[in-house]
């Protein structure tokens, strides 16, 4: 059993896998039951500053998109920041830290844009015992029309200032969350770094409709038909959230700000991927909301079993792909490979042909018998049959060796090469001559 | 005629001689008795009884206070041998329909193929793939217009296709996992969903004056005569039986066709207008080839295999031995399952659909013992294997390699003698090697013939014989389904040949042929 005790920026936990902010995290009877199941941490539902609370609606608070079987494969959510008075939350959260020390217990925060609602929220949870706070800086989807979460996320000035204020007023290390809901991710990254954040969490929610009721033609979550955009979650979102950590991950201005991966995180695979590209942990909360707790069991076991297999510590996967995360202008091109479809394992469905055919490059012939044969002067390589083909392993792209002819091009297969010196690049480095 | 006699009697007897409020027929026994427990019959309903069931020996009692007369174990060929809740799981839907979720997942496994084998495995070439890909997206009833376009008789064919055979053998998914799309019970679902609405999905065309007659209302006649009026033409649609369906009506295994589907089906199916059904009337009896020819533009045949073929074994003629299709149509007109007499060892001999629907159903009815005999190789049974495997599952023994030589008995069939068969070059034969099977029911399931077919029409091998699509060496004469040389004896087929010739008559008939 590989050892998953996790040190995130100073903050310790019995494993990498933290509930994110979130409904699973709004109060103490919930916190309760996800340490119990075995989460390493939590990241409290986001506190408001002092004050009447705010309101949810009273109509449903999720959009979702299902997949077969209806299974979940995004969801999205209109709920705003805790809707508790704020000395509940505290009471809640001192109780549980104390009941829990070994778990990490991080405070989200959303308050107005200014300095003295900053120091005073600080001031609030000073002796709570949590281990950091999160700055939301991202939901996308009410509280901005308060000027507050993404709002703040994406304008880079307001959150370095903001993070500063923090730094100043507070010791406790602090997380700046993320909204994707920007053109790039690292200009709000390196702001959060110049203010002084000790880490990053990202994704936070995407600002999406997830369907339109058809009959009463509102977006949903329909409130008495009418719809508001959410922000969007779960497997949907985890290729856009491993982008986004990859970005800052390799970035050099920003490549040492620690991450905490979120998006889409559902099992300990996923979980996996964010810690290769470059975050520290992960915090989940879709599969919570989806599964329950129990999950975290899964993702100990599955991530454990991996790090096992790999011989690696858990300090050793994390950032373990980031080199390999390039510039498309820095990959081989003279890397040839043809797919090849193994005809033992194919079931004959054609539809790798029906796609090649309609959608790609005529490179595969469909023979009596339904016998699907790639045409190797026509393949490109392009794999779109791999991903059509259901039968998983039956087409595989086997690489020409360095010196094979390639039937497509006439060409031989060449030693490493670029865009960067290619002669098709107005923009080549050229050789000396 | 016993049966009724009993009915007929109870009623007189009740409200003549007794005039009880209450009253009921106890769905074991048949005895009628008041509710509150004592009987109510005269001292003839109880003559009439005996006579039916024979002896009353049997154990238990059932809600109406009545003694369970009979059992499996009864000797004889009796009704009742089963208690009623039994009956009504027996004879329920065989598969039942799937839900709207269970099809939305059974629909996502579709892969969707190019050119897909599903389509080229049917008979009538239903777009399967576009159907299912129509039910995962929510719109079960553009999934029955997809179907109904290639086969109207799509909401049968959904229960009685053998799929396994068909669209399911060649579905890739069989290839990969052994599991193919559920594409029977897809079918129905998306066919159901339409004919619960209670609409036609189509229109007919502007009338075109002409005329065409269409003699058997089986798939094969359904069919035709549909697409025949779908394209304006007038059609009198006639069967010699009392009601219209053919073997979806008279020759299906009662649980798979359950709540009278067969009649709502054609009720759907005439809803396009335009055909005229006139039953009870049988060609060579009531219509002859020559006067349809002379008062119609057109003639479709389809009038299936209604002869049967004899057992040629010594003793056939006992009573107790009876053709196993008279029993399967009896037994689908029945609506009280209970009412009928089976046997207790029950053989039935043959290998086809026809034996197995016998020997299932005879088990369901209660009988002890049933045994299939088949004289070829389990192999080369024309039931399909999941159709032998659903009697095996039902507990109905099958004997392969041995055929009958005599029928022994004293007035009734009391056993049946067989001898194995050997496999040689010049054709099966006999060995000397026999063993007795225990029987007081035979059912002769050994294949139908043609029967009353016009003599003016050439036959081929023992069907009329037709070239492309169903014309009859008769002018005007088209023919499909079971009667007409090719094909597999399949509901499906028939529908699909019934279309084609429908399709060729319209040609013809508008000079565009």
């Amino acid at each position: 059993m590989a050892d998953l005790r996790s040190d995130f920026i100073g903050i310790k936990s019995p494993n990498p896998f933290w509930l994110a902010s979130a409904p699973p995290t709004d109060k103490e009877y919930n916190v309760r039951r996800a340490f119990e199941a075995g989460w390493g941490g939590v990241v409290w539902k986001t506190l408001g500053a002092e004050g009447p609370p705010i309101v949810n609606v009273n109509g449903p608070r999720y959009g979702a998109v299902w997949g077969a079987d209806r299974r979940l494969l995004g969801l999205n959510n209109i709920e705003l920041i805790t809707d508790r008075p704020l000395e509940v939350n505290l009471r809640e959260i001192k109780q549980v830290k104390r009941d829990w020390p070994d778990r990490a217990m991080i405070i989200s925060l959303m308050v107005p844009c200014d300095e003295e609602s900053w120091k005073d929220i600080l001031a609030r949870i000073e002796d709570t015992g949590a281990d950091g706070v999160e700055l939301n800086f991202g939901c996308p989807h009410g509280m901005v029309e308060r000027g507050m979460g993404s709002a703040v996320g994406q304008v880079p000035e307001y959150i370095e200032m903001v993070t500063r204020w923090v730094k100043q007023y507070s010791r406790m290390p602090c997380i700046v969350k993320l909204t994707p809901n920007v053109t790039s991710i690292l200009p709000p990254a390196m702001a959060a770094h110049r203010g002084g954040a000790d880490a990053v969490s990202l994704i936070n929610t995407v600002k999406s409709i997830t369907n339109v009721d058809l009959d009463h033609f509102s977006p949903f979550p329909m409130i008495d038909g009418k719809g508001s955009h959410g922000g969007y979650c779960g497997p949907a979102v985890k290729p856009i959230a491993l982008n986004m950590v990859a970005e800052i991950a390799r970035n050099p201005e920003t490549r040492n700000l620690p991450i905490s991966g979120i998006g889409g995180v559902t099992t300990w695979r996923d979980a996996a991927e964010f810690l290769a590209l470059g975050a520290g942990n992960v915090q989940v909360c879709t599969a919570a909301m989806t599964y329950g707790f129990k999950i975290v069991q899964e993702m100990i076991s599955g991530l454990s079993q991996y790090l096992d297999e790999k011989d690696m510590a858990l300090s050793g996967l994390i950032g373990r792909a980031v080199p390999n995360f390039v510039e498309w202008q820095d990959l081989n091109l003279n890397y040839v490979t043809k797919a090849r479809i193994n005809p033992d394992a194919c079931i004959g469905c054609g539809r790798c042909y029906a796609a090649c055919e309609d959608t790609s490059h005529q490179a595969i012939a469909m023979k009596p018998g339904r016998v699907f044969e790639v045409i190797d002067a026509e393949c490109v390589a392009c794999n779109l049959c791999v991903n059509v083909c259901p039968v998983e392993d039956c087409i595989t792209m086997e690489e020409l060796p360095q010196g094979a002819l390639d039937p497509r091009t006439g060409r031989r297969v060449a030693g490493y090469g670029n865009w960067t010196e290619h002669p098709n690049n107005p923009a080549a480095v050229k050789a000396a001559e | 005629m016993v049966r009724l006699l009993i009915r007929d009697g109870v009623w007189g007897e009740k409200r003549q001689l007794h005039g009880v409020q209450e009253w009921g027929k106890c769905p074991k026994t048949g005895q009628v008795r008041t509710k509150r427990g004592h009987s109510c019959l005269p001292k003839i309903y109880r003559l009439i009884k005996k006579i039916a069931c024979g002896s009353l020996h049997g154990k238990g009692h059932c809600h109406w206070g009545c003694t369970l007369s009979n059992s499996p174990l009864t000797p004889g060929v009796v009704p009742g041998r089963l208690p009623a809740a039994v009956y009504r799981d027996n004879f329920a839907d065989k598969e039942p329909a799937l839900d709207r979720h269970e099809a939305h997942v059974a629909a996502d496994r579709c892969y969707f193929c190019h050119d897909a084998p599903c389509i080229t495995a049917c008979p009538t070439s239903i777009d399967i793939p576009l159907f299912i890909r129509q039910i995962a997206t929510g719109t079960p009833e553009a999934a029955a217009r997809t179907i109904f376009q290639q086969n109207i008789l799509g909401g049968m064919c959904a229960r009685v296709c053998p799929t396994e055979q068909l669209c399911e053998e060649a579905c890739v998914r069989e290839a990969a996992e052994g599991k193919p799309v559920e594409i029977g019970r897809l079918q129905r679902f998306a066919t159901d969903s339409l004919m619960a609405q209670g609409v036609h999905p189509f229109t007919r065309s502007a009338p075109t004056g002409k005329r065409v007659a269409v003699v058997g209302a089986g798939p094969a006649g359904l069919s035709a005569a549909h697409r025949l009026a779908l394209h304006g033409h007038e059609v009198t649609l006639y069967d010699a039986r009392p009601k219209a369906g053919g073997l979806n009506e008279y020759g299906i295994a009662a649980y798979k066709t359950p709540d009278d589907f067969a009649q709502a089906e054609v009720t759907w199916l005439l809803s396009i207008g335009g055909i005229r059904v006139e039953t009870g009337r049988a060609l060579g009896r009531d219509l002859s080839l020559d006067d349809l020819r002379s008062s119609f533009d057109a003639v479709f045949l389809g009038i299936g295999l209604s002869g049967v073929n004899a057992l040629r074994a010594q003793g056939e003629g006992r009573s107790n031995v009876r053709d196993a299709v008279e029993f399967i149509a009896e037994l689908r007109q029945a609506f009280d399952k209970s009412s009928l007499p089976i046997g207790r060892d029950v053989v039935v001999i043959g290998g086809g659909m026809t034996a197995v629907d016998a020997a299932v159903q005879s088990k369901l009815l209660g009988a002890e013992t049933v045994t299939i005999v088949y004289r070829r190789t389990q192999d080369q049974m024309s039931a399909s294997g999941y159709e032998q495997h659903h009697a095996t599952s039902k507990g109905v023994r099958i004997i392969t390699g041995a055929a009958p030589v005599q029928v022994l008995g004293n007035g009734a069939v009391e056993a049946v003698e067989f001898a194995y068969t050997a496999e040689e070059p010049d054709g099966l034969h006999l060995t000397p090697e026999t063993f007795m099977l225990k029987a007081d029911q035979v059912f002769k399931a050994i294949g139908q013939t043609l029967q009353g077919a016009p003599e003016a029409l050439k036959l081929v091998g023992r069907k009329i014989a037709v070239t492309g699509a169903g014309r009859t060496s008769v002018p005007g004469v088209w023919a499909g389904g079971d009667c007409a040389a090719g094909g597999n004896d399949l509901t499906v087929t028939a529908v699909a040949e019934g279309r084609d010739a429908a399709e060729d008559i319209h040609a013809t008939l508008m000079g565009t042929a």
